[in-house]
């Protein structure tokens, strides 16, 4: 039986479609329940209740929003390109989905232990900005096209930075594999050999260029609702525009887990003697998404010409000095190697 | 052009970010302020301007003696009145009808009401299906009277000394 499922064609196939299932199923439904999480938190910061209505606590809230918007007209506006208009939420659901791919849960727990994981991730995001653009582009509406404009430069801007920041990592480890990254920064010191120490500054760097990258408030300006109503979804409804916010949660869910990898150990047990495991890659995460919830409840919106000097100006510069001061230590082991794993044997 | 250090310093240690997180943090667990709206109600003031309601005396007389004053002072021109002498010589209103589509709540017909007979009530709650439910008549202005007498009776009384 086990033979089945590892030498033959078919049973490969099936067996990486049951993982894939196994991956989707779940992030799905807990994507919604970090939508109702998403709004709660930021009722909470405006001392509002939230969703409290459906189910217990409005526990069920996303669901009926899921139905609502699986059961509504799916309107086409009559100047549109239709089948690009289509096919752009889709793009930007499929794009956002295979990127967890390569993304470890616990030690092996990966569909596709790439070792360029990290390089796939990036070509992937940066693809995203397609199903935007097309969307914008499609939709034959100033507000759809000028947001979809915006989003495209932003997206693009921050990606430099989240490159470099993430090549800093990469320096460290001297692999482009995550489960590589994860595993380097196992330590002696539980949480304090992981790499938000030695990376620090970059840390906050990426985390703000993931809210960036991904259109999330305080950066939400392709979607600013004062000025471009929208921005690229106003045309969309019912289910194309479901795949559009489903596509856009789960990139900004992907940011953090590669948050959670990159600098904050993974799998691994914050305290020396815990066992590592899934769990505390999931609680990491939810963490990581409490931030992103704080932040935008707490950070009014920029403007549009302070996003791209905060991106090529201040993040930019500093990511590329970052690079070339990790790179140094890294080559002479400096710091007792925390900047060099692959030679301590970390 | 001097570089400011202090405030170099906050913006590089995220001085700002760091309050504003601390100050959305401790509104985090802050009482909320939201009403449950239809569980729950907000207080009304004893001069709340609501849903109006024609009042009879406690023997089950009309008070309404058909003098026009709030016709008259109605600036949406929302009241419609018509009368003629009842069959014992009294003067009463033979149609009282208000559009409340038309109403803008200002309150001046119960401000011009001599024998305090038209008054806006403490109910906001009556939306309607169709517009023709909002053409009150006598019978329905008369029909509320009967159903909020005892708030708008204690209304009143608590309005009375600023009055």
């Amino acid at each position: 039986m086990v033979e089945f499922f590892t030498t033959t064609n078919l049973g490969i196939a099936l067996l990486v479609l049951g993982q894939c299932l196994l991956l989707v199923v779940p992030l799905l439904v807990a994507l919604a329940f970090l939508m109702y999480a998403d709004r709660k938190v930021w009722a909470a910061v405006q001392m509002r209740k939230g969703p409290n209505v459906v189910g217990a606590f409005g526990l069920l809230q996303s669901f009926a929003d899921f139905i609502k918007y699986i059961v509504k007209e799916v309107v086409i506006p009559a100047g549109s390109d239709k089948v690009v208009f289509l096919l752009a939420p889709m793009i930007s659901f499929v794009l956002a989905m295979i990127a967890w791919a390569v993304v470890p849960f616990n030690d092996g727990w990966v569909i596709s232990d790439l070792n360029v994981a990290i390089l796939y991730i990036l070509a992937i995001s940066s693809l995203e900005v397609y199903g935007v653009i097309m969307g914008g582009w499609a939709s034959n509406s100033k507000y759809a096209f000028l947001g979809s404009l915006r989003s495209a430069a932003q997206m693009i801007s921050y990606e430099v930075s989240i490159g470099l920041i993430i090549i800093g990592v990469i320096l460290s480890t001297g692999s482009l594999n995550l489960s590589d990254i994860v595993q380097a920064q196992e330590g002696r010191y539980g949480l304090f050999s992981w790499y938000w120490l030695p990376h620090l500054p970059m840390v906050v760097l990426f985390f703000v260029s993931a809210l960036a990258e991904t259109n999330r408030p305080p950066f939400d300006l392709p979607e600013a609702e004062s000025e471009l109503v929208a921005g690229y979804q106003v045309e969309y409804s019912a289910t194309p525009f479901l795949l559009f916010m489903i596509g856009e949660l789960t990139a900004v869910v992907l940011m953090c887990a590669l948050t959670t990898l990159l600098f904050f150990g993974g799998w691994l047990s914050p305290v020396p003697g815990l066992p590592d495991g899934f769990l505390w890659m999931v609680g990491k995460m939810t963490l990581v998404f409490f931030m992103f919830a704080m932040v935008k409840a707490i950070v009014p919106r920029y403007r549009y010409d302070q996003l791209m000097r905060l991106g090529w100006k201040v993040f930019l510069p500093m990511s590329l000095i970052w690079v070339v001061l990790v790179a140094f230590a890294a080559h002479f082991e400096l710091f007792g190697g925390a900047y060099a794993r692959w030679a301590i044997g970390g | 052009m001097a570089i400011d250090y202090t405030r170099a310093t906050r913006y590089f240690l995220l001085a700002d970010f760091i309050n504003g997180f601390r100050l959305g943090f401790k509104y985090f667990f802050a009482p909320k302020a939201t009403i449950n709206y239809p569980h729950e109600k907000g207080p009304l003031s004893p001069r709340f301007r609501g849903e109006h309601a024609l009042r009879r005396y406690p023997n089950g007389e009309e008070r309404c003696i058909a003098c026009k004053l709030c016709e008259a002072i109605c600036p949406a021109q929302a009241i419609t009145i018509d009368a003629e002498p009842r069959e014992d010589g009294s003067r009463r209103t033979t149609r009282y009808d208000i559009d409340m589509t038309k109403c803008i709540y200002c309150g001046f017909c119960q401000e011009a009401c001599p024998v305090d007979a038209i008054v806006e009530g403490p109910n906001f709650e009556f939306s309607t299906e169709t517009r023709e439910e909002l053409f009150y008549d006598k019978a329905k202005l008369l029909e509320n009277g009967e159903q909020w007498e005892a708030e708008i009776a204690r209304n009143l009384e608590l309005d009375a000394p600023y009055r």
